[in-house]
């Protein structure tokens, strides 16, 4: 559980991201459609090249023709399927390619069998990474990549990442390698600078999207916004609000006057707020807006009119999504009034406002849909999103002060007013010190469309604080009613109960994290043996071993990951997966540096299943069963 | 090395190791435990601790069911002063102030990048200067070894704030070696000589770390954020070898102030 900051890019994305299966070819790679507000057209792969009889070859003609229309993955694992020709055919025509796991198949296996992408997907780390729970270095590189598509996908136009690590190197290759290329979109990546980045904002002329959400850049001295080409760009989307770089902002101001298209525009903290009124002036047609600071005002000049925020808010008149506020001055909060009416999506997770400041915004919000504050707005500021935003889809709240045992500001209360005012509810992600079972089943029966559950009591093995009973019931009645639910995440007291209610209706749960929870093996193997969508798996701190781990033997196969950290498992029992699945990849992961530890305790197991068999590029910790 | 072999012994094997392992622990020197007990402060924690028994420490603070046999042998295999197993007492050095809480590595989930952004705000409110943690997304992991134990450790600076806060999590991860000789509870006050001396003379265990300069340094003489920019390294050694550091220590201090 955490936030995922390229959801909030897409507030119509379809979160559904389409199961992966082995087909009988055993190709774990998926392909699925690209968002659609990134704009990518896929290409028609027209040209056929098999020599085969006149007959067939009409067929396969007219089979490329109809394949081309079939976009989700799904469909196209199923047509590979019919038969030697529809299999080859599809390859020939799938333009987009999902690899949800970078080490489950390798680069040049992805060329050979598609030979005319466009898109590729990737992602590397396992999610427990961006916690610390995974030393540095683990892998997920993308130089492979980049240097195997550069040869292979000449005319490839978007790379979309995450959680990988690229180097300067990395996008230099990049740069040079794809003339066509469109869109970058890296999420939690780093291991690049500044010089990377300008290698890709020189060459790649037809760049529209720039999207570095979450991912470290180091400063190494280029100011890479200087390194756009002169004259229009064809930019839609830039977006670096994380990057924690100066910017030389009158390249930045230049940048903007002549990008007209641009849409979406995500500053970093380095940007002021009179810095964000000029730009603002000059891209009256964003639809997403990352404000930057928000708040360090340029002194008064008395020469010049004084700044009318509200007027360059009013201006933009077709905003739909706010974000920023990194270093919010409050007094300046009201300039964003006009706009409220039209926003379906609003970030305040780096805002430290108070409740009233967070009131007096949110009153105006009514065609809310995705929401994501930080919990320094109260239980009272939750009840206002209630009373407001009918309309609300997905609901994140932060911590402030991440830490246990410290007093927390929301709690079952904030719960329990938002399940009963936004019915419509799909997403939530909820940080508190405290919470009920009642809160928790109220929410379940007032909001049967919920996806994604996701609560984070941040005191481990907090019982109910009314009752002080465990938290079972309350997970229970939520994957119990909420029929949807694909994406669970648990926290608290929790006993094996708990886990016999996912096993027992969590039919749809295909994401389920797992941290200091139930009481022994029966845990886990009720959910393993009762969730049959279960595809990702991240375990921490809980008391599960080797009994429950093969219990698990018969769906691995089907999985993209599972990650176990902390809990107890032997090498022995890992070592027996090994033997049993010869096609997955069973990684043992060390914290320790020198020997002389137990060698029977397990620290870290990730395992995944892969066609490439052992990585090579594994570091010293790791050891691959 | 024999001290490893006994502590695999008891760590280690089948379950009256794991037993006595889990009665080792709650005998520990626990600094800030209530419901702590579960991890250690750096991401290694012993696999096979059993983890209902969180649940109990925060309840009973201590349990002193400890095979006191066990505890000497170890004691004296580490080279450690022979003290009282019971170490109950020890812990709870100040009743009056609740212990501080030492932070599991990686709970609650949030990523660093946000926690270092709150942390600034935060630090903000109280009316401190304008700060942009320069290093703010980048861990800043350092080797921490202790004389005596058999292996090191690797912890990450910036998941702490404070001196206290370092200091239980390295309690915590040593806690099996010191038997309640680590001596960093309270931090170290370098402004009374004489109290700081004694420290020094004993068999107490202090922290140290090497510092940009290569330097050694008793931790805790340096406001903590410079400590974190300038920390390399962090070696705990009994108070008698330390004693060496206390001069330059004072020095470097007043080069400072």
């Amino acid at each position: 559980m955490s936030e995922n900051n390229h959801h909030l890019h897409h507030p119509q994305q379809n979160h559904f991201c389409p199961a992966e299966t082995m087909s009988e070819d055993e190709e774990p790679s998926r392909p699925s459609p690209p968002p659609p507000e990134l704009g990518s057209k896929k290409t028609r792969n027209c040209a056929a090249v098999h020599p085969s009889p006149h007959s067939d070859r009409v067929l396969e003609i007219v089979l490329e023709h109809v394949l081309q229309f079939l976009t989700a993955s799904r469909d196209r694992n199923a047509a590979s399927l019919v038969s030697k020709s529809w299999y080859r055919t599809e390859a020939l025509t799938r333009s987009d390619v999902f690899i949800g796991n970078c080490y489950s198949v390798s680069p040049a296996r992805v060329t050979t069998r598609f030979p005319r992408v466009r898109s590729v997907v990737i992602k590397g780390r396992p999610r427990f990474a961006d916690f610390n729970l995974m030393p540095q270095n683990w892998g997920g590189h993308f130089g492979p990549w980049v240097a195997t598509m550069g040869k292979a996908y000449p005319l490839l136009e978007r790379v979309y990442l995450k959680r990988m690590s690229l180097t300067d190197r990395d996008l230099c290759l990049l740069a040079d390698s794809f003339t066509k290329f469109k869109e970058l979109v890296l999420v939690c990546c780093e291991g690049f600078g500044t010089s990377g980045l300008t290698a890709v904002v020189s060459k790649c002329r037809q760049l529209r999207v720039l999207d570095l959400s979450d991912t470290e850049v180091s400063y190494d001295g280029v100011d890479w916004i200087s390194y756009f080409p002169e004259g229009e760009t064809c930019l839609e989307s830039l977006i670096f609000d994380c990057v924690e770089c100066p910017i030389n902002f009158e390249a930045l101001e230049s940048l903007v006057a002549r990008s007209p298209a641009l849409k979406k525009l995500r500053l970093n903290r380095e940007v002021s707020i009179g810095q964000l009124y000029r730009l603002m002036v000059s891209a009256p047609n964003l639809t997403h807006l990352g404000t930057g600071a928000f708040g360090h005002p340029e002194p008064q000049d008395p020469n010049n009119q004084e700044m009318d925020y509200a007027a360059a808010f009013s201006a933009c008149k077709s905003l739909v999504c706010l974000s920023g506020f990194r270093e919010v001055m409050p007094d300046y909060l009201p300039a964003i009034y006009s706009v409220c009416a039209n926003l379906t999506s609003l970030n305040l997770s780096y805002a430290n406002i108070d409740v009233e400041q967070f009131k007096s915004v949110i009153c105006q919000c009514f065609k809310l849909q995705i929401l994501w504050v930080l919990d320094s707005v109260y239980d009272e500021g939750l009840q206002a999103v209630a009373a407001t935003c009918r309309d609300l889809r997905e609901l994140r709240v932060f911590p402030l002060n991440a830490q246990e045992d410290v007093e927390g500001p929301v709690s079952e209360v904030g719960l329990q007013a938002i399940s009963e005012g936004c019915p419509k509810l799909e997403s939530i992600l909820y940080f508190c010190q405290r919470m009920t079972n009642a809160a928790v089943i109220a929410m379940s029966n007032n909001c049967p469309d919920l996806v994604v559950f996701r609560l984070c009591i941040m005191g481990r093995h907090q019982p109910d604080h009314i009752t002080g009973a465990p938290m079972d019931e309350g997970f229970g009645a939520i994957v119990m009613n909420c029929k949807k639910l694909t994406r669970l995440a648990i926290s608290g007291l929790l006993t094996d109960r708990a886990f016999a209610y996912i096993g027992m209706y969590g039919k749809l749960v295909r994401t389920l994290s797992v941290a200091f929870a139930g009481d022994s093996d029966t845990g886990l193997k009720y959910v393993l043996e009762g969730c049959p969508k279960l595809q990702k798996l991240e375990i921490r701190d809980s008391p599960f071993g080797d009994a429950a781990l093969v219990s698990g033997l018969h769906h691995y196969y089907n999985m993209r990951f599972l990650w176990m950290s902390t809990c107890q498992l032997s090498r022995q029992g890992c070592q027996e997966v090994a033997r049993a699945l010869p096609r997955l990849s069973v990684e043992l992961l060390s914290y320790e540096e020198n020997e002389k530890m137990d060698d029977d305790t397990v620290d870290v197991l990730y395992m995944y299943r892969s066609l490439q068999g052992p990585r090579d590029d594994a570091p010293q910790f790791v050891t691959i069963l | 090395m024999e001290v490893s072999r006994r502590m695999v012994n008891l760590f280690g094997g089948g379950g009256i190791g794991r037993d006595l392992n889990l009665n080792l622990k709650e005998t520990e020197l626990c600094l800030g435990l209530p419901g702590g007990g579960g991890s250690e402060g750096a991401p290694k924690t012993n696999g096979k601790r059993g983890f209902s028994e969180t649940v109990d420490l925060k309840l009973n603070l201590q349990t002193k069911e400890a095979a006191p046999l066990d505890l000497k042998e170890a004691q004296s295999k580490n080279g450690l002063k022979e003290k009282n197993p019971l170490t109950a007492h020890d812990s709870i050095k100040d009743p009056a102030k609740p212990p501080a809480k030492a932070q599991v590595v990686g709970w609650p989930p949030v990523r660093s990048y946000r926690k270092n952004m709150m942390a600034n705000k935060s630090s903000k409110d109280e009316g401190s200067a304008d700060q942009k943690p320069s290093t703010a997304s980048m861990a800043a992991f350092v080797k921490v070894s202790m004389d005596g134990a058999p292996y090191l450790r690797k912890v990450d600076l910036k998941m702490y704030n404070s001196y206290d806060q370092l200091s239980d999590a390295l309690g915590k991860m040593f806690s099996s070696f010191t038997m309640g000789n680590y001596g960093a509870q309270e931090m170290i006050d370098f402004m009374n000589e004489s109290k700081l001396m004694d420290l020094l003379n004993s068999s107490e265990y202090v922290p140290t770390y090497e510092d940009k300069d290569g330097d050694w340094m008793l931790v805790g003489d340096v406001p903590w954020e410079m400590f974190v920019e300038s920390c390399k390294r962090l070696r705990i050694m009994k108070g008698s070898e330390a004693i060496g550091l206390a001069p330059r220590a004072m020095e470097k201090c007043k080069s400072r102030s």
